[in-house]
């Protein structure tokens, strides 16, 4: 017979001892081997040989993509990819990109699935650091553009790139002029008038506090938001409360929001009445860049077939999928974009950047300073 | 207990091979599916790979004031939903009229509404009143969430105490009546000491749901507010520091086990042991007083937790500059360009199995473990009774990604099967199912038991024939509220990986997820669609043990 009150008491004790012996641990054990600096150096594993891949027989395979919340594809296009190859593919989506990547360190070498995609530059790091992937030097990368491949040792493969900017509501400025740069926020012309996400909750939220790191620098950005504060500065917890409901989509009370620079293109296909302009506009010299990576998940015990699904996802047929879809840009330079893209919107010349493992190293840092100058 | 008479006694009518199944069944479950799971992943964020130190994160002072806000949140919540719940739940117990049970039905649909609906809900009507600036405003403050909290939970008081309350024999109100007692005597004298142990139960559960809010802290609370739920997630997944979110769930888990104990015993201590359980028919009120009384409180509370509702069918017949129907019928087909792998309608279909699934786990380990609770050993009964409660009150990421590393291993690999989305929404199901059942088998007349004992029925047929039926109605209205509750996708199910089967919160959160209007639209149809839907099926659940009644 079970006894359920013999089962109970190991169990809360455990927990009690394991959060007493293991404090007692931490103390001689801290794991600063872990740094931060070391997420871009050689890995110890050898990866998946790309020719090794290419030739053995993979047909009836079955594989799983892990992947975010956001992800969507046309329909029949992973059909396309089983007639070509044989190999089926399961979408397993777990939240936002900041859920799929702590999911992954945790099941790291005993992953849920084979291949993960949506691993962004401002996450890639806290992979790599947990040995979340096997190195594979995908044929495809001949044309994608050095530049995205922030690892040179093809832990992670570039997929598409975006950028957050902010954007506004192109109706609220026919007579004033709309914001230009992230300055113009601080003035008294765009009082009340911003709305941006917390970067603690929020993807594009974070996004934007590394823009303007990237633009004051790490001792200025702080007294940056002290005057987007003293301006009359909204947050809210997500991009959804900010867009929809106080930007209310280029119509709400709020006019200027934290965004993408893609905004203006869905704005149009999902228009309601259709329209022929975009009705949302982007400030260019406040976007952020950011590029999405997928890899062959380590511990995999398909690695060929996953690795037939990384050349896939940078075919020209995934590629030119990914803008309607994903509202974001494709990573392969040979890929055409659709006509709401090529009239409506466009990556930015000059994006601000900030090093993967600088962010990695300061960015709890950075946003507990946010909360303290923004929301305390 | 009376050892000389076991067969008359309910603590002993349960025994041998069938309290040995009704025992390991959920305390099989909540092992495996619970305990374990969460066990894992307490360990692993505490097993010295972290940045951070344990102590370090119960040192600081911020986590103080978390926990001292999620704890007096909640108890606010609970007390005013209690409040509003009460008057509900006497209209629709002791009042028959026409509609009745619709109202009933029809207080579970907030629980079914996606917290962004009804923050947004609550924005806009803060706004249509004046109410989101100036010295009244209540956007973003710690009212609106408790406003917020109430809406969500008024369901939990109609359902667990309104169904108790019908229990009550009518006629010994009167009697008290006919001898002099005033209103408020019998309320204090009859009334009250009757419902003390469903509003026990009640309040446990509303409590546990504020106290792990997550949804409503976000939208409607905004960035400046968080509870241990809200914090545990933001660590978890937001910053990859499983050793504070560890730590913060012990917090949790040491508070959810000390209010579940505490009020358990009360339930039990409280427990109606004067034999008045009887269903019968509620009078029809007859003076024009009394008429009117029922009518206000019915069409308040209505109006109270229909406003999201109203919100929500407005923006989803919204088109272009004027009203149609064209975002339902996009629901139909999988528009080439949309944030869905699959088109729309599908998510119902999804949604609906999953219920169904979840709710048959729920009702089967929950009745197993309540007729345990009043009819097997007492320490037995005890401790599952207070541990299939504590699941309500544990942080989703916490059981959603302990089942992650915990239950990675054939035969258990059960990460990626579809069966876990309803074993994790059944996780949240079973607390409910028990918290109706085991306060109406406590209640139940022991005379009637005799009799049937005496008249010669053997144990298992005093269960069948005694028991069952009364039990048998709660049961349906537990049920009813289990396939709400995973309907409305409570729980851990968020942070599991999903196979490519978007239910409908899922669907209309990635519908939500993107710029324009026409997706946004599509969002709110959806909504409305599940909202029906939950509405005709807790209807038929119910309906379908109408006309049982059991009594003398």
């Amino acid at each position: 017979m079970s006894h359920p009150s013999r089962r109970r008491t190991p169990f809360l004790l455990s927990a009690l001892v394991a959060l007493s012996t293991t404090s007692l641990v931490a103390c001689g054990n801290d794991t600063t081997n872990r740094n931060a600096a070391n997420c871009l150096a050689a890995p110890t594993s050898a990866g998946i040989d790309p020719v090794a891949a290419a030739n053995k027989d993979v047909r009836g395979t079955e594989i799983t993509l892990v992947t975010h919340d956001s992800f969507a594809v046309s329909k029949g296009l992973l059909d396309a990819f089983t007639k070509e190859t044989g190999i089926t593919v399961t979408v397993l989506q777990s939240g936002d990109a900041g859920q799929l990547v702590s999911q992954a360190v945790l099941t790291a070498g005993k992953p849920v699935g084979d291949v993960l995609f949506g691993i962004d530059n401002t996450l890639l790091c806290r992979g790599l650091l947990a040995d979340v992937f096997t190195p594979y030097a995908s044929p495809a990368l001949a044309d994608v553009p050095d530049a995205l491949e922030l690892d040179t040792h093809h832990r992670v493969t570039p997929v598409d790139v975006g950028d957050v900017c902010l954007n506004y509501a192109k109706a609220a400025f026919v007579r004033s002029a709309p914001p230009m740069s992230l300055d113009d926020l601080t003035t008294p012309a765009f009082k009340g008038t911003f709305v941006t996400e917390n970067p603690e909750t929020s993807s594009p939220g974070l996004a934007f506090l590394l823009a303007t790191v990237a633009k004051y620098g790490e001792n200025g950005f702080e007294g940056y938001w002290k005057k987007l504060r003293a301006n009359g500065l909204e947050v809210t917890s997500g991009w959804e409360q900010a867009y929809n409901e106080s930007f209310g989509g280029g119509k709400g009370p709020r006019t200027v929001v934290t965004s993408y620079a893609t905004s203006p293109a869905a704005d149009l296909m999902f228009a309601d009445p259709p329209l022929t302009e975009p009705t949302i506009g982007v400030v260019e010299d406040t976007c952020f860049r950011q590029i999405e990576f997928a890899g062959v998940l380590a511990g995999t015990k398909h690695p060929e077939a996953a690795a037939r699904l990384i050349d896939f996802l940078l075919s020209k047929t995934f590629q030119e999928d990914i803008p309607a879809n994903m509202f974001v840009f494709p990573a392969n330079d040979k890929a055409a974009l659709p006509k709401e893209f090529t009239s409506s919107v466009k990556l930015v010349a000059k994006p601000l950047t900030l090093d993967p493992v600088q962010i990695e190293a300061k960015r709890d840092d950075w946003t507990s300073r946010w909360t303290n100058v923004v929301l305390r | 207990m009376d050892e000389r008479r076991p067969a008359l006694n309910p603590r002993a009518s349960l025994r041998g091979w069938r309290l040995f199944v009704a025992t390991a069944l959920p305390v099989a479950f909540l092992a495996l599916f619970f305990a374990y799971p969460v066990a894992s992943v307490i360990a692993r964020g505490l097993d010295g790979r972290g940045r951070v130190h344990p102590a370090d994160v119960l040192g600081q002072a911020t986590t103080w004031h978390v926990v001292w806000f999620t704890l007096w949140q909640a108890v606010v919540s609970t007390l005013l939903t209690l409040a509003v719940g009460l008057p509900a739940a006497w209209a629709v117990a002791r009042n028959e009229f026409r509609g009745r049970s619709w109202v009933r039905t029809l207080v579970v649909v907030p629980f079914v509404m996606p917290t962004v609906v009804v923050g947004a809900a609550l924005r806009s009507a803060f706004a249509r009143f004046g109410l989101d600036h100036g010295t009244l405003h209540l956007d973003r403050t710690v009212w609106a969430i408790l406003l917020a909290h109430v809406i969500f939970n008024v369901a939990v008081v109609v359902r667990i105490v309104g169904g108790y309350w019908e229990t009550l024999d009518p006629r010994l109100v009167e009697a008290a009546r006919t001898l002099g007692a005033s209103r408020r005597q019998v309320w204090r004298a009859v009334t009250f000491p009757h419902l003390k142990p469903a509003l026990w139960s009640a309040a446990t559960v509303v409590f546990l749901f504020c106290f792990t809010s997550f949804g409503v802290i976000l939208v409607v609370g905004g960035p400046t507010r968080a509870t241990l739920e809200t914090e545990i997630w933001r660590f978890a997944t937001q910053r990859t520091d499983f050793t504070t979110a560890a730590v913060l769930a012990i917090v949790q888990l040491v508070f959810v086990v000390v209010m579940v104990i505490v009020s358990t015993r009360a339930e039990r201590r409280t427990a109606a042991s004067i034999g008045i359980a009887r269903l019968a028919p509620a009078p029809r009120p007859r003076t024009r007083a009394a008429k009117a009384r029922v009518a206000v409180v019915v069409a308040l509370t209505l109006t109270f937790l229909l406003l999201p509702l109203a919100v929500l069918v407005e923006r989803s017949l919204s088109v272009g500059n004027g009203y149609g129907l064209e975002h339902y019928r996009a629901l139909m087909h999988r528009d080439d360009q949309s944030a869905l792998l699959v088109p729309p309608i599908e998510a119902v279909k999804n949604s609906l199995v999953a219920a169904i699934e979840a709710t048959t786990i729920a009702v089967i380990v929950g009745t197993s473990a309540s007729f345990v609770v009043v009819g097997g050993r007492r320490a037995l009964g005890r401790v599952l009774d207070a541990s299939l409660m504590v699941p309500l009150g544990t942080s989703a990421v916490t059981l959603g990604f302990g089942i992650l590393i915990a239950l990675d291993e054939p035969p258990l690999d059960l990460r990626t099967s579809h069966l876990i989305v309803p074993i994790a929404q059944a996780i949240v199901g079973v607390p409910f199912v028990m918290r109706v059942t085991v306060p109406m088998l406590r209640q139940i007349d022991e005379r009637l038991r005799e009799v049937a004992a005496t008249l010669g029925a053997s144990p298992s047929r005093v269960r069948r024939e005694i028991d069952l039926p009364i039990v048998g109605r709660a049961l349906a209205a537990a049920a009813g509220f289990a396939f709400a509750v995973s309907l409305g996708e409570f729980g851990a199910t968020a942070f599991l990986a999903r196979p490519d089967r978007p239910t409908v919160p899922v669907a209309m959160y990635r519908l939500l997820g993107q710029p324009g209007s026409s997706l946004r639209g599509q969002a709110m149809a959806l909504g409305v669609v599940l909202t029906a839907i939950t509405v005709v099926c807790v209807a038929v659940i119910e309906r379908a043990q109408r006309g049982r009644r059991v009594g003398w």
